[in-house]
Parts: C-alpha cells; sequence; structure tokens
C-alpha cells in the first residue's frame, strides 16, 4: 500500500514517514510480526499453529514459499517440536523463530530451559491468551509470566508497530547476550486489530542487525560438544554466568533502543517508559496495550487537574529494578496493574514491583490491581476506577484488588456449589 | 461524544468528537472482517487514522459476525470493543431480525443495509439515517458469488462511502485493489456501482430533516 494523498501529514506526525520507512501499511498485529521476521533476515521457522497466534506463522508460510525470504519452514507436530527445531538450528549459528501462544507456551515449558541454558539467541513472538481450563482464546498474561524462571528475557508490545520494533531489536539483544527473547502481544487487541504500521526498509535493518556470528556453533568442520553432563564443580558458574549476561541485557535493552531511535526515529525507552510522571503524585504502573487505555485517562485527569502518571514495563525479563526504584523515589503513591494472578498470592507484576522496592530507602505505599483476565475489556473508566481507588486510600488494604469482578456472579457460582453439595448429601 | 437531544435535531458529521466508530453486521463467510480491514486501509489513504478488528473470537461460516472500524485525526490509543457507533453497516438483512444491529448506536447514526427491499418499506427507527443499497444484486452482476451466495462485501464500501462521506471512492477502490484476494477489478467495479446507485447521502437527509421541522 503506498502513501498517497494527504496521509504525509497525520503518518508523519505518528512517526511513521521517517526517511527509514519503506512503506506504512494497515496489517494487523500477527502480520506486524512476521514482517519483522521476515527484515530480520531469520534462517530458520519452525511453529506449529495455535489460536491466536496463527496468522504470524501463516503470512510467513507465504513470504518463504513466495521467495521472499531465504529461510527453512519446517513444519511441526507440536510446540514442544517446534523449540526443539529452533534450538537445532540456532546451535548451528543460524537465526531461529517460532510463534505461540498460551497452552502452546506451557508446552513448550521444557525447551524454554533448555534454549536459555544453551545461551541460544532464539526470537519467539507469544500472543499471550489466557490459560485454560475454562476455556479462553483470549488475552491474560498468564501464560508468557508462568515462564518467567525460564531465562528468557521478556518484552511486552503496546502496538503494532511496538510489536514490528521490538522484534528487529530482540535479534540485536538476543544476539549480544546470547539469550533467548519473548516478545508478547495480547490476543486480539492487537493480534487480530490491523492499524498502520511502518515496515522499515531492508537496508537500514541491514546496517542495524548485521547477520549473527555465532561464538560457538555446531560445525562438523570444528567439532565441539553441546548440552553435555556438568557436575556440581561447574553448573553453578554457568547459572552465574546466565544471570550475569541477563545483567547485561539490561544496558543492551537500552543501547539497542537507543541506537534503533536514531536509525528508525522511534524508540520506547529501554525497559520502562514513563508517561506524564513529572509533579504526578499517583502513578500506575502496567504493561502491554492496557497501557495505550491508560494514556487515555491519564490525559483526561491530567486535564481535570489530577496528578496522575503512567509507567509502562516495556521489560519484564531482566525486571527494571533500578527504573521502578527511581519511580518509587519521587512519587508517594504507586498502583500496579496486572492482567495475570498468581494464585496464593497476588498480581506478578505487583509481587516484582514490591521486591524491587522492598531494600530502596524510600518506598511508596503500593497498590495492586488485578483486570482483563480472559480477555475481560480494560477501558478507560477501569483505569479512572483504579486511580480514584488510590485517591481515597491512604494506603493498600489488600495484596490486590480485583477490578471490575461482578461479585454476584461469584456468589452465584458459590451458591450453585453448596446447592450440589446439599444435593450430594441427600 | 456530542450527542444531539431529540430525534428532529439528530446531527450529522458536524458537532462530533473526532473519533468515529463503524460496526459491521454480516454472517461468517461474507466478509465482513476483509471489508473493515479495507475500510481502515482506505480512510488511512486519505490522511487519518484507522484501526479494524473483528469481534474477538471464533467464527463459524453462516453464523452472525461483527467486525468493527475506528477513526481518528490522531493515532488511535484507544483499544477497548466498540460499544456506541456513529455507524452501521449491515451486510445480510435477515440479521436484523434475528440480531439487535441497532445496538448502542449514536443518535443521528448513518444505518446502511445490503436489501433488495426499497427504502420506503423499510422500518428505520426514527432516530438513526438508514439508507439501502442492492449489493448482493450488483455483486453478482459483477460475477462475485452466486444469487444464493453473493460477496457483497466490496460492493457495500462503495455504498458507504457515499452515503457518510467519511471516506472518498477513490481511496476506496484503491484499498478494494489492494485488498482483495482474488477478482480485484470486479471488485473495484462492484463498490463503484453501488457508490453511483445510491442517490442519497445522510448529510442530505439531516438537511431535509431540519428544514423539514
Amino acid at each position: 500500500m503506498g502513501m498517497k494523498g494527504k496521509n504525509g501529514t497525520s503518518a508523519e506526525a505518528a512517526g511513521l514517514l521517517h526517511p527509514s520507512t519503506d512503506k506504512v501499511v494497515v496489517i494487523e498485529g500477527t502480520h506486524s510480526a512476521s514482517y519483522a521476521v521476515k527484515l530480520a533476515r531469520v534462517q530458520v521457522v519452525a511453529a506449529y499453529p495455535i489460536t491466536p497466534q496463527t496468522g504470524v506463522v501463516e503470512k510467513l508460510s507465504d513470504i518463504v514459499s513466495a521467495g521472499d525470504l531465504d529461510a527453512k519452514f519446517i513444519k511441526v507436530e507440536s510446540e514442544h517440536s517446534a523449540m526443539a527445531c529452533c534450538i537445532g538450528a540456532s546451535m548451528t549459528g543460524a537465526r531461529a523463530f517460532t510463534a505461540t501462544s498460551s497452552q502452546g507456551l506451557a508446552l513448550m515449558h521444557e525447551l524454554l530451559h533448555w534454549a536459555a541454558g544453551s545461551r541460544l539467541p532464539i526470537v519467539m513472538v507469544n500472543v499471550n491468551r489466557a490459560m485454560a481450563p475454562p476455556w479462553s482464546i483470549y488475552v491474560d498474561h498468564n501464560d508468557s509470566l508462568s515462564q518467567r524462571d525460564t531465562g528468557w528475557l521478556q518484552f511486552y508490545a503496546e502496538s503494532n508497530q511496538e510489536v514490528m520494533d521490538t522484534v528487529l531489536q530482540a535479534y540485536k539483544i538476543a544476539e549480544m547476550v546470547s539469550l533467548p527473547v519473548m516478545i508478547n502481544l495480547d490476543a486480539f487487541v492487537l493480534s487480530h486489530t490491523s492499524e498502520p504500521v511502518a515496515i522499515p526498509k531492508q537496508q537500514v535493518v541491514n546496517e542495524f542487525l548485521p547477520p549473527r556470528s555465532a561464538p560457538f556453533k555446531l560445525d562438523i568442520h570444528n567439532p565441539r560438544a553441546f548440552g553435555a553432563l556438568i557436575g556440581p564443580e561447574a553448573y553453578m558458574e554457568m547459572r552465574y554466568k546466565l544471570d550475569a549476561a541477563m545483567e547485561d541485557a539490561r544496558a543492551a535493552i537500552r543501547d539497542v533502543d537507543t541506537e534503533y531511535g536514531k536509525l528508525f526515529g522511534r524508540s520506547y525507552g529501554g525497559l520502562v517508559e514513563e508517561y506524564r510522571t513529572d509533579e504526578a503524585e499517583i502513578v500506575l504502573v502496567t504493561s502491554a496495550t492496557a497501557v495505550s487505555i491508560a494514556r487515555i485517562a491519564v490525559d483526561e485527569l491530567r486535564s481535570l487537574g489530577f496528578p496522575v502518571g503512567l509507567a509502562k514495563v516495556r521489560a519484564f525479563r531482566p525486571f527494571p529494578v533500578d527504573e521502578i526504584r527511581m519511580l518509587g523515589q519521587r512519587i508517594g503513591k504507586i498502583g500496579v496493574l496486572d492482567r495475570n494472578f498468581s494464585f496464593g498470592a497476588s498480581g506478578i507484576i505487583y509481587q516484582e514491583t514490591k521486591a524491587a522496592l522492598y531494600n530502596a530507602l524510600v518506598r511508596p505505599k503500593l497498590f495492586g490491581f488485578v483486570a482483563g483476565l480472559g480477555g475481560r475489556d480494560i477501558t478507560p473508566e477501569t483505569i479512572k476506577e483504579i486511580f480514584s481507588y488510590m485517591m481515597n486510600h491512604d494506603g493498600p488494604e489488600l495484596e490486590a484488588v480485583w477490578v471490575g469482578l461482578k461479585t454476584h456472579k461469584v456468589n452465584e457460582a458459590q451458591n450453585t456449589f453448596a446447592d450440589s453439595a446439599e444435593g450430594q448429601q441427600k | 461524544m456530542a450527542k444531539a437531544q431529540n430525534a428532529s435535531q439528530k446531527k450529522f458529521g458536524k458537532g462530533r468528537a473526532s473519533m468515529i466508530e463503524i460496526r459491521m453486521h454480516g454472517r461468517g463467510g461474507q466478509g465482513a472482517v476483509i471489508a473493515a480491514k479495507i475500510l481502515a486501509s482506505a480512510i488511512f489513504k486519505e490522511g487519518k487514522f484507522a484501526q479494524s478488528f473483528p469481534s474477538f473470537g471464533v467464527e463459524r461460516r453462516g453464523a452472525p459476525v461483527l467486525a468493527f472500524t475506528r477513526v481518528d485525526d490522531s493515532p488511535i490509543r484507544l483499544r477497548t470493543a466498540i460499544y456506541e457507533p456513529d455507524h452501521i453497516i449491515v451486510l445480510d438483512p435477515t440479521l436484523i431480525r434475528q440480531t439487535k444491529v441497532f445496538s448502542g448506536l449514536k443518535r443521528g447514526g448513518t444505518v446502511l443495509v445490503n436489501t433488495s427491499t426499497p427504502a420506503s418499506q423499510f422500518d428505520f427507527p426514527e432516530e438513526y439515517f438508514g439508507a439501502v443499497v442492492d449489493a448482493a444484486d450488483i455483486a453478482v452482476n459483477h460475477g462475485l458469488g452466486t444469487k444464493s451466495i453473493p460477496i457483497v462485501n466490496t460492493a457495500i464500501l462503495g455504498a458507504f462511502a457515499k452515503f457518510t462521506g467519511l471516506v472518498g471512492i477513490e481511496a476506496v477502490v484503491e484499498a478494494i485493489e489492494e485488498g482483495v484476494p482474488v477478482k480485484r477489478e470486479e471488485n473495484a467495479a462492484a463498490a463503484m456501482d453501488a457508490y453511483e446507485s445510491l442517490n442519497v447521502t445522510a448529510e442530505e437527509m439531516a438537511h431535509t430533516a431540519v428544514s423539514g421541522d
């Protein structure tokens, strides 16, 4: 699609019409990921289809079969095999990609550890979908956050443009620190929503992202062993090095985002982007498309004179400890909105935020909120309700306030169980 | 969003907030989702920002399907469902009996229905501007589908461009040519035919309504 007519004006203002832009197209989030994979000159794609990820793989299949990407497209019988293929490919020095969602990601779990432990710079797109049962194909983040401790970097995208830009950044970061990267996008809210996306010129991407140069690889001319048994005398050091790489990733994320901004005209604040936090007294921390919605609510409340702001957790792993502490020094009340829940505890980003703040010299009041599970709409009203709660409470009373919960439904469900228990007794 | 006080004062176009929301009602397989996306592309070509999405979920052939397009002068940050659309497009008239097609439609909003029933015999609620187009007939004339299963999604976009003035027919035709997988020329010609066949616009109806008071 060309850029004819008047759309230079608005698209330019939105940073889409940059000299690095090849064309601006109206595409869905899944396809934004596919085009980024093409631009990254990925050499091996292995994936198994699952709603709502399917579009990513379908488009890549088209691209590869049309000869527009010189990659091996491997059809597999499960997500476990998809990741196994990516691991094998990545070990040979190839740039590898897969995409999945929800139950598919859960099935990959064993191999996620394997990819990170092998220090392979695989990039994966995960379309965030709630875990079953009850069956759901709608967004929440329990699928990816359940993979928190596998050693993968995790990014959460707010727009289809950010999906494109983060996939390109991810390969660069992954190959700098030799760790795999997962890019998450919200089911349907991004995956199936079409909006304008600037597709960068191949030549500029090549400049930004040169071909992968693997320090160690499977090579018949230079044989090495991979994945061998290792004794207690060295395992711990390898784990320490994995974490050191994760620590190095912080600087890599910031530097790569800055470099990307210079080349492509768009950057995302590194690990955390603050929005209208100047002179803010209450700040909401959240991630993914909830950020987009929260921007609207923050603008509205600011225009009414309320001192509110927003912090977007773009990178969840490594966790932005320094950024959160800096925020906590300046802001008296911080709320965290989680689109996920750790049962028996609280929202997961809330837990991590609290942990980051515990050893800080200055600690704000910290509130936890849960909303949008299983695709429940998060609207500007939801966000305003959250700010309103924080304005009306000096401090938190609960570890998690469930926002928009239909309590009568919960009570009905409890009554149903009570009735059936009663029935059984009779 | 600006709302007129009553039906006789229903406004069209002027006085509204810059964001416009469109809901399309179709049946699985009719191409409502593609039409919503083509509409978004056409609008973007004209310099506005646009977003389109299907009713989130699983689609089945023949079942009622919703598709949405959102339009604004600035980048669109709103990513919620559309609860109160400004415009409604109905691809299959039998949906009017089966589903609540007017649900949430703003006063002074438009309804465009694909049907062979003349507008005079169509019972549009008073607070909306309604129009009909025989998109099925136009589609079949251009070899798009069959009489029993016509592919009406591109034809109705032509009629929508005329009726609402929200987007120019040139941009619609261009977006169709880029956005449909097959029969590009036929689809574009069907949209053009539908555009020309509609001899009423919502703006004219609004003028008539005001002068008639």
